[in-house]
């Protein structure tokens, strides 16, 4: 209670106000324009340009002689724009490759940033406090100026990417095909590079030179375990980013001397980390999950099967099999089998028979189910034989693993092109189930 | 009577003499941009050292950053394969997020921790000959001279004793790995080797300049010549001579002598990509030289 009444306090102060709109319109251009960012394999060109535009801001200070929020933005972007034209140069005419040259033009540029800053800082002008805010970042210090500044800028970049999304799709997917079908392609990615050097220069204020890289990676990574199509991609990174700008901020808020852009960076790391865990297709535990379900199926079917075999093998359909019967056709784990003879009951494919040991017995849904395993196991196996020339005693394993994974409708398919035939390449009798086996006939 | 100049051009010559022998690798091997994400994400392992220590003591430091530097490497991979990310976006997700836990350590413990931000980006060389190493009431000189000699020493050692190894890994690691080379052990123990030399030049130099110590030598000396001996030689030499003309354009034009180091590593790679024999681009234009090969996939316009 009390922390809410805290933040409640906190937003009284118009001051945070600004600060939180600042970190918030600044959280969703940075995550949208990192999808694009990331999918042109460019996640690093984004830290690169960070670092590289603090020349510039000290150039138009050294210029204009103030901080006008203005001159150090344009100053900045044209370094922006050198330092991306360098690292092209450097990779289009040497054999370094793309992370040298981009290790490169950060670590020089940002080395003469801070020879100019130094340089600044040693002329005494009084101007020059708060220059630094460029490198460590200070949302703290944001002034209503600064916000309108920002909010102007985050507004132009996502008109930019609503009207030209179509194309800049395009291009970041498939640069080739879209040049092929007449797009614009180098204007379209000037536009980008544009876009992406405004919303670095924008953040460095509020998040440090450093962090900026992260505001443009981690929502968009985040965003990618969601989905597969771009527009929703864009929204979730935009989203994480708002929230990450708005959270960070809030915590960093709330306690004394706590820098804000780190706490934006661990609020986004915190929502990357949920999106890579729980995100549904995706997500690590998920697909975890997926596995052990079909782990535990693949387990349950083979059970199944073994019955089957012990009745195909002696012909007694009404016989009860103890466990150890079927251990004894079919090595498996004790423990496992026993999970699964207990599913199996449960789910009425098996019937249990109760004494000393139990035994089981197939119940007629458990047989068609486990008549159907063996059957598509040996058609698969005479496929390999009579379709893909593999060698008679080389097909069991192959067929072991397909047969949990075949669909009816490649079953039609393997049975009509294989002719319904009656034996497997092993000569074993193909069950398709009219000849049911009832009441411990032979089958 | 030993100068304080002579300390700190001595000391950016050793920062800069053991970055370039392990940058050499990282360049490549294609991972330069390691060398930037240890560089940062080394922070918080100092931080700890700092906090469980309450000391500058440079031992649990270098233990500390050594930590995180491979922590980086693992996490970087984890991201990568368990994640199904691009290589540079898990690093740069892993990265800038180490350094932000070790910015909010340092605000937290701000009282214990006598390191600030600034110290981290820029170094503090000039300092250098007041940081005196004491023993037994003898006055060794700085201690920095000491420590970044002797992670020069360790990088010395590691090359000269893995050389072949090292030699096959950096231009195949494929076929590193199919002549039985231990690949993943050659590949923690370099970039255990750029995290001893990053923070070790580090407390000196700043972390930028890690960066460019670690990257810009052997990419002009990779300009210069294809042998991989020849190459290490030059990219320490351009280091050192980078670290010592730094230096003088720093007190020339009173500012930040790490800066300066940068911006000289700048220079001469400019030199060596206009004028470079074989691979300068004024050059190859004079002879009309064909293009290179296979330019790296990476075009802006």
């Amino acid at each position: 209670m009390s922390e809410l009444l805290n933040i409640l306090q906190y937003l009284d102060d118009p001051n945070a106000r600004y600060v939180l709109a600042g970190t918030f319109l600044l959280g969703i251009s940075a995550g949208v324009l990192g999808c694009f960012a990331i999918l042109r394999r460019r996640a690093l060109v984004g830290d690169a340009v960070a670092h590289a535009v603090l020349p510039g801001v000290c150039l138009a200070f050294i210029i204009v002689g103030d901080k006008d929020p203005f001159a150090l933005l344009i100053g900045s972007m044209i370094f922006g724009w050198i330092s991306m034209i360098v690292m092209d140069a450097i990779v289009r005419n040497t054999k370094l490759s793309t992370d040298a040259s981009i290790g490169m033009v950060l670590s020089v540029f940002f080395g003469l940033g801070v020879v100019l800053l130094t340089y600044i800082q040693s002329t005494g002008n009084v101007n020059q406090s708060g220059l630094d805010a460029f490198l460590f970042g200070n949302a703290a210090s944001l002034l209503p100026g600064d916000v309108m500044v920002f909010g102007t800028l985050s507004v132009i970049i996502l008109i930019v990417i609503a009207v030209s999304y179509k194309e800049m799709k395009m291009v970041s997917f498939d640069p080739g095909f879209a040049k092929s079908i007449g797009y614009p392609v180098k204007r379209i990615e000037f536009l980008i590079a544009t876009l992406m050097v405004m919303t670095i220069t924008v953040g460095l204020q509020a998040v440090g030179v450093v962090l900026m890289a992260s505001m443009l990676i981690i929502p968009a990574a985040a965003g990618r375990y969601w989905t597969e199509s771009l527009g929703i991609m864009i929204v979730i990174a935009g989203a994480v980013g708002a929230i990450s700008g708005v959270g960070g901020t809030v915590i960093s808020g709330l306690a004394p001397a706590m820098p804000t852009g780190p706490w934006i960076v661990v609020t986004a790391l915190f929502l990357f980390l949920i999106s890579f865990m729980f995100a549904p297709k995706r997500g690590e535990v998920i697909r975890k999950l997926k596995n052990m379900r079909n782990r535990v199926r693949v387990q349950d079917e083979n059970v199944l099967k073994t019955i089957y075999l012990l009745e195909e093998q002696d012909g007694l359909a009404g016989k009860v099999r103890s466990m150890r019967d079927i251990l004894k056709r079919r090595r498996m784990n004790i423990r496992k089998t026993r999970s699964s003879l207990a599913r199996l009951h449960s789910d009425g494919l098996i019937q249990l028979i109760p004494g000393k040991p139990a035994g089981y017995l197939l119940t007629d849904e458990g047989r068609a189910r486990a008549m159907r395993l063996v059957r598509v196991h040996r058609l698969w196996e005479l496929y390999l034989t009579s379709h893909v020339q593999i060698a008679g005693d080389h097909v069991h394993d192959d067929a072991e693993s397909m047969e949990h994974l075949i669909t009816p409708e490649i079953e039609e398919q393997l049975t009509s092109l294989l002719g319904r035939p009656a034996t497997d390449p092993h000569l074993r009798k193909i069950p398709y189930g009219e000849t049911t086996t009832g009441g411990g006939l032979l089958s | 009577m030993i100068t304080s100049t002579f300390w700190i051009l001595l000391t950016g010559s050793l920062a800069a003499a053991s970055c370039a022998l392990v940058g050499s690798f990282l360049v490549l091997r294609k991972q330069s941009m390691m060398g930037d994400a240890i560089s940062h994400a080394v922070l918080p392992g100092i931080a700890i050292a700092f906090l469980l220590t309450a000391s500058r003591n440079t031992f649990p430091m270098l233990l500390g950053a050594g930590a995180f530097g491979l922590l980086t490497v693992y996490f970087t991979e984890f991201l990568h394969k368990r994640g199904r990310l691009m290589h540079d976006t898990s690093m740069g997700i892993v990265f800038t997020s180490l350094f932000a836990f070790g910015v909010i350590l340092i605000s937290l413990f701000a009282a214990q921790v006598d390191l600030d931000q600034e110290c981290v980006l820029y170094g503090e060389i000039a300092y250098i000959p007041w940081d005196l190493w004491i023993w037994n009431g003898t006055n060794m000189g700085p201690r920095p001279v000491w420590i970044l000699g002797f992670v020069l020493m360790l990088n010395l050692a590691f090359v000269g004793f893995f050389y072949k190894e090292l030699k096959v890994y950096a231009f195949s690691p494929e076929y590193a790995a199919s002549l039985g080379i231990p690949v993943g052990l050659i590949h923690y123990g370099l970039m255990g080797s750029v995290s001893f030399s990053t923070i070790a030049s580090f407390e000196s130099v700043g972390a930028i300049l890690v960066v460019a110590l670690l990257i810009v030598p052997p990419a002009t000396a990779y300009l210069l010549t294809e042998k991989l001996k020849p190459m290490l030689l030059l990219a320490m030499a351009i280091g050192v001579l980078s670290a010592i003309s730094g230096y003088y354009l720093a007190l020339f034009i009173n500012a930040s002598i790490a800066g300066s180091i940068a911006v000289m590593t700048g220079i001469f790679f400019l030199v060596a990509y206009l004028f470079s024999p074989s691979d300068g681009v004024l050059t190859r234009r004079y002879r009309k030289a064909e293009p290179l090969a296979e330019p790296d996939e990476f075009a802006l316009f």
